[in-house]
C-alpha cells in the first residue's frame, strides 16, 4: 500500500516535470548548453579559463544582439533575413558620419536611425503591402548592402575618432562593453515581451493573427513595429562591430542572419511563431558561441565545423517539430 | 428488387465521437432519375454524401450499402470512383492554370508509343466528349479563363468521362446566375436521358420542384420522408424539413423594447461590394436581433463588413444618432461594437494560449501601472471574475484554451468581449458545436446582457434558436435582407420561405 502510493506520487511528479519541460523549451536549451560546457571542459583544459569565457561572451554578443530583435519577428510568425545587410549599412553610416565631423554620440544615433528605417520598410511591405516576409527581407538583403557599398565605394572607412572605440573595445565596471550592451538589449527586450502590451500582442499575433485582428487590435501596426525593432537591434550590432573594428566595413555581417536564426531556434522559439522566450535566444547564441570556440580549441577544421553546426540546427528543429506533433 | 435501382442505402448510421450525425438513413438512387436531398443546414446531407463517395465510412454493423444489387464497402473515394460514383463538390477540384482537356485527362493521360503525351488524341477525345454532352467550351482554354458555370460543366464532363453511373451534385446552383442554372438543368436532363442516376442538393426549394423526380428529406440525421415530386408541394416539403418540436425553452424577454425610440445602432446604408445590394437595418437597446438565412446568404460577410473586419464600398452607420466611422475592428472596439466570429477556433481564440491571455488580450491597456507595464495580478483577477460570472469550467485561468470543451471555449470568447466596454455584441453562430446544456446557458447570458440595455445581433443557422430567442428577425438571401419579421411574425416556416426564396421574390438584384 504504502509503496504504491509513493510510486504514484513519483509518477505524478514526473508527468508534471515532463509537462513543465515541454512547455518551456528554453529549459531544454539550457540543459543542452550545460552539457556542452561540461563536455568542452573535459576535452579542453583551456575552455574554462576566465580569459576564454570573456572571449566567448564578447564573440557571442554581436550575434546575440541581432538575434534578440529577430526573436520578436519570429514570434509573430515572420522572418527577417535582412539583418546582416542592415548591420553593414548602419556600421558604414556611423563611420561615415564621424569622418564627416559628426560627434560620435550623434553618429551612433544616425547609425541606429538608419537601421530602424530599414526595419520600417521591411515592416511596411510585410504588414501593409501584405508581401511574404521571406521574400521581402530576402530582397532587403541586397538593398542596404548595396547602399553601404555605394556609400563607401567598397572600401572600409577607417580613421575613426578614438573615443568611438569604447563601444567595441572598452570596459565598463570590469565588463567589456559589447557584453554590457548585449545585457542591456536583452533586459529591454525581456521587458517589452513580458511586461508591455506590445510584447503580448507579438505572441498573440504568432498564435492566431486573425483572432487578434478581430479582437480589435491593430495587427498591422504591431507587425511593422516588430520589423523596426529587428532593424534597430541589427544596427546596434553593426555599430558595436564598427567600434570593435574601428572601421565601417560594407562587407561585414555576411551570413549573420543564419547565425541569428540558428540562435533563435536553438533557444526553443517556434519557427511558426507564438511560442518562445527571449532568454532562450540568449542561450541559443551562447550554445553557438561555445560550439565555435570549443571546436576551435579542439582543432576541428572550419569545414567540419560547418557540417556539425548545420546538423545541430536540424536536430533542434527536429526536437521542436516532434514536440509540436505530440501536442 | 427494383430493376433500375443503382445505389441503395439501408439503415446507415454515422457517429462522430459520440454525436449521432446520421441515424438509420435510407436512400435509393435509381438510374435515369434525379433524386433531390432536402434538409436544413446540419441535417446530415453532407455527411451522407461523404459516406456514398467513400470519404467517411459508416458505423460498423449498422445498415448496408448496395451498388447494383451487390453489397459494397468503399474504403476510399478512389474505390467509389472505380464503381462509378462521382461527386461535384461546391469547391471544384480543377487545376486553374491547366487547360480543359488536361484537366479532363488528369491522372490518366493518353500517351504516344514513345511515352510522350499524346495531346492531339486527348484534345480530340475532349471535343467528342463535350459535344456529346452539348457543352460549348474550347478544350484548349485554361480553367482560369472560364466562368464558374463553365468550370462546373468541365467537372461534370470529367465525371462523365470516368463513366459514372451515380453523380452527386452538392449545391451546384449556389454560385450560378439564373441563366446558368437553366443551362445546368438542361445538362442534367441530358444525363438523365443517358441513364445516369443523380443526387441533387439545393437550398432553393423551387429548384427541387423544377428538376427533381424524387425527394428524400433529412432532419437531424434521420430520414423523415421519401416522396415522388408529384406527391409533394413546397409547403409540405418545408414542414418536413423544419417540423420538429421546438421543445427547448428559451429565456423570455421581460423588458419591453421601444421601437419608436432612437436605435442603438442604425445601419443607414451598407454595401459590401459593387455586386451586392445595399442593405439597411436598425438595432434597438435591449433587443436581440436574429439574422437568419441559408449558408452563403451573406450573413457573416455582412457583420464583418459592419465591424470593419472586411472592406465595404458604402457604409453609413449611426450610433445613438451620431454618424460613426468603423474602418477596422479597432474602431469598432473603441466605439463599443464587438464581433464574436463564427469560427471560434480560427477566428475567435488563440488556441495554444491560456484562458487568461485570451480573455484580456484586447483590454491589456486597462491593466497598466504608472510606468506602462502590465500588472499581472490585475489580469488574473479580471479573468477570474469573468470565469466566475460566466461559469466557465476550467481548472484555472492558466489552462490552455485548447483543452476546454466547445461550450467553455465559446464562453471564453464571450468573456473577452464582456471585459470590454462594448454596448453592442454581434454573435455569429454562438452555439455551433456546443452541447445542449451550454447552449441554454449562452441564451440565458444573452438575455441577461440585453436586460442591461445592450443590443445583440445574432446570426444563426439553427431555426429553433432564431425563433426562440430573437425579438426581431432579419432574413437574408443572396446578400440582401429580404424580410424583417417582428416578434409575432416569427415562425420557422415563414423564415424558411423567405430564406429559400419561396416568398419575397427574387429581389436580390
Amino acid at each position: 500500500m504504502h509503496n504504491s502510493e509513493v510510486s504514484n506520487g513519483m509518477k505524478f511528479n514526473r508527468e508534471k516535470f515532463v509537462h513543465y519541460i515541454t512547455s518551456r523549451p528554453e529549459l531544454l536549451s539550457l540543459c543542452g548548453f550545460v552539457i556542452l560546457c561540461i563536455f568542452m571542459t573535459i576535452v579542453s583544459d583551456r575552455f574554462l579559463s576566465m580569459n576564454n569565457i570573456t572571449n566567448i561572451a564578447r564573440q557571442v554578443s554581436i550575434n546575440a544582439i541581432i538575434a534578440s530583435g529577430l526573436t520578436m519577428v519570429i514570434l509573430t510568425g515572420g522572418i527577417d533575413l535582412s539583418v546582416g545587410a542592415v548591420m553593414a549599412l548602419s556600421g558604414t553610416f556611423v563611420a561615415g558620419a564621424m569622418l564627416n565631423g559628426v560627434s560620435p554620440i550623434f553618429a551612433v544615433c544616425i547609425g541606429l536611425a538608419v537601421g530602424i528605417c530599414a526595419g520600417f520598410i521591411n515592416g511596411f511591405l510585410v504588414a501593409y503591402a501584405h508581401m511574404p516576409a521571406f521574400i521581402v527581407t530576402l530582397a532587403m538583403m541586397e538593398v542596404p548592402r548595396g547602399i553601404a557599398l555605394l556609400y563607401t565605394g567598397g572600401y572600409p572607412l577607417s580613421g575613426l575618432p578614438k573615443s568611438f572605440s569604447i563601444l567595441g573595445r572598452g570596459e565598463v565596471l570590469g565588463l567589456q562593453t559589447p557584453i554590457l550592451v548585449m545585457f542591456i538589449v536583452y533586459i529591454f527586450v525581456y521587458i517589452i515581451l513580458n511586461h508591455l502590451p506590445f510584447g503580448r500582442y507579438v505572441y498573440a499575433i504568432g498564435g492566431n493573427e486573425e483572432s487578434v485582428r478581430l479582437s480589435g487590435i491593430k495587427v498591422n501596426k504591431y507587425k511593422m513595429m516588430v520589423y523596426a525593432m529587428s532593424g534597430l537591434t541589427a544596427s546596434i550590432s553593426g555599430v558595436v562591430l564598427s567600434s570593435r573594428l574601428m572601421s565601417g566595413q560594407p562587407n561585414s555581417g555576411v551570413g549573420f542572419e543564419l547565425d541569428a536564426i540558428a540562435a533563435v531556434i536553438l533557444g526553443g522559439t517556434d519557427i511558426a511563431g507564438g511560442k518562445g522566450h527571449i532568454v532562450g535566444t540568449l542561450i541559443g547564441a551562447l550554445i553557438l558561441g561555445v560550439l565555435n570556440n570549443g571546436l576551435n580549441l579542439m582543432g576541428v577544421s572550419p569545414y567540419s565545423q560547418k557540417v556539425l553546426k548545420g546538423a545541430i540546427i536540424i536536430l533542434a528543429i527536429y526536437i521542436s517539430s516532434s514536440r509540436q506533433k505530440k501536442q | 428488387m427494383d430493376e433500375n435501382c443503382l445505389l441503395e442505402l439501408k439503415g446507415i448510421s454515422k457517429t462522430f465521437s459520440g454525436v449521432n450525425a446520421l441515424q438509420k438513413v435510407d436512400l435509393k438512387i435509381k438510374a435515369g432519375k434525379i433524386h433531390a436531398l432536402a434538409g436544413e443546414n446540419g441535417a446530415g446531407k453532407s455527411t451522407l454524401m461523404k459516406i456514398i463517395v467513400g470519404v467517411y465510412q459508416p458505423d460498423e454493423n449498422c445498415g448496408e450499402m448496395k451498388f447494383e444489387g451487390k453489397i459494397v464497402q468503399h474504403a476510399s473515394p478512389q474505390n467509389a470512383q472505380d464503381l462509378g460514383i462521382g461527386i461535384i463538390y461546391q469547391e471544384f477540384s480543377l487545376i486553374p492554370h491547366m487547360t480543359v482537356y488536361e484537366n479532363i485527362f488528369l491522372g490518366r493521360e493518353l500517351r504516344k508509343k514513345n511515352g510522350l503525351l499524346d495531346k492531339k488524341a486527348m484534345r480530340k477525345k475532349a471535343i467528342e466528349l463535350l459535344s456529346h454532352l452539348g457543352i460549348d467550351i474550347d478544350p484548349n482554354a485554361k480553367i482560369v479563363e472560364l466562368s464558374i458555370a463553365q468550370q462546373q460543366f468541365v467537372e461534370i464532363a470529367k465525371a462523365i468521362s470516368l463513366k459514372v453511373k451515380v453523380l452527386i451534385l452538392d449545391e451546384p446552383t449556389a454560385p450560378l446566375t439564373p441563366v446558368e442554372v437553366e443551362n445546368l438543368f438542361r445538362l442534367m436532363k441530358e444525363l438523365r436521358n443517358k441513364g445516369v442516376g443523380m443526387v441533387f442538393i439545393s437550398h432553393h426549394l423551387e429548384e427541387i420542384f423544377e428538376i427533381a423526380d424524387e425527394v428524400t428529406c433529412l432532419r437531424d440525421g434521420q430520414t423523415v420522408g421519401y416522396k415522388t415530386i408529384e406527391d409533394l408541394d413546397i409547403k409540405e416539403l418545408i414542414r418536413m424539413m423544419v417540423g420538429r418540436d421546438v421543445s427547448q425553452t428559451f429565456p423570455v424577454n421581460d423588458v419591453a423594447i421601444d421601437y419608436t425610440s432612437r436605435p442603438l445602432l442604425s445601419i443607414k446604408e451598407l454595401q459590401r461590394t459593387n455586386h451586392t445590394p445595399k442593405v439597411s437595418f436598425d438595432l434597438f437597446p435591449c433587443e436581440i436581433l436574429g439574422v437568419a438565412g441559408l449558408v452563403g446568404a451573406g450573413r457573416s460577410e455582412l457583420v464583418k463588413a459592419l465591424t470593419g473586419a472586411d472592406s465595404s464600398v458604402v457604409k453609413v452607420i449611426e450610433m445613438n444618432g451620431e454618424t460613426i466611422k468603423v474602418k477596422n475592428p479597432k474602431d469598432a472596439l473603441d466605439l463599443g461594437i464587438g464581433l464574436l466570429p463564427e469560427d471560434r477556433k480560427t477566428q475567435g481564440l488563440i488556441l495554444d494560449f491560456s484562458v487568461e491571455y485570451n480573455v484580456v488580450i484586447n483590454t491589456l491597456k486597462e491593466s497598466l501601472n504608472n510606468i506602462h507595464t502590465i500588472r499581472k495580478r490585475s489580469l488574473s483577477v479580471r479573468t477570474k471574475k469573468q470565469i466566475d460570472a460566466l461559469g466557465i469550467k476550467t481548472p484555472s485561468e492558466r489552462t490552455i484554451v485548447k483543452n476546454l470543451s466547445g461550450g467553455n471555449q465559446q464562453k471564453v470568447v464571450i468573456a473577452k468581449w464582456l471585459s470590454t466596454k462594448c454596448k453592442i455584441l454581434i454573435f455569429d453562430e454562438p452555439t455551433r458545436g456546443i452541447d445542449v446544456g451550454a447552449k441554454a446557458e449562452i441564451y440565458e447570458l444573452m438575455r441577461r446582457l440585453t436586460r442591461k440595455g445592450m443590443g445583440i445581433i445574432m446570426i444563426s443557422s439553427e431555426l429553433p434558436e432564431v425563433v426562440g430567442i430573437s425579438d426581431r428577425v432579419l432574413v437574408m438571401r443572396k446578400d440582401n435582407i429580404v424580410a424583417t419579421l417582428t416578434k409575432d411574425e416569427i415562425t420557422p416556416d415563414r423564415i424558411m420561405e423567405y430564406a429559400a426564396g419561396a416568398k419575397g421574390g427574387n429581389n436580390a438584384q
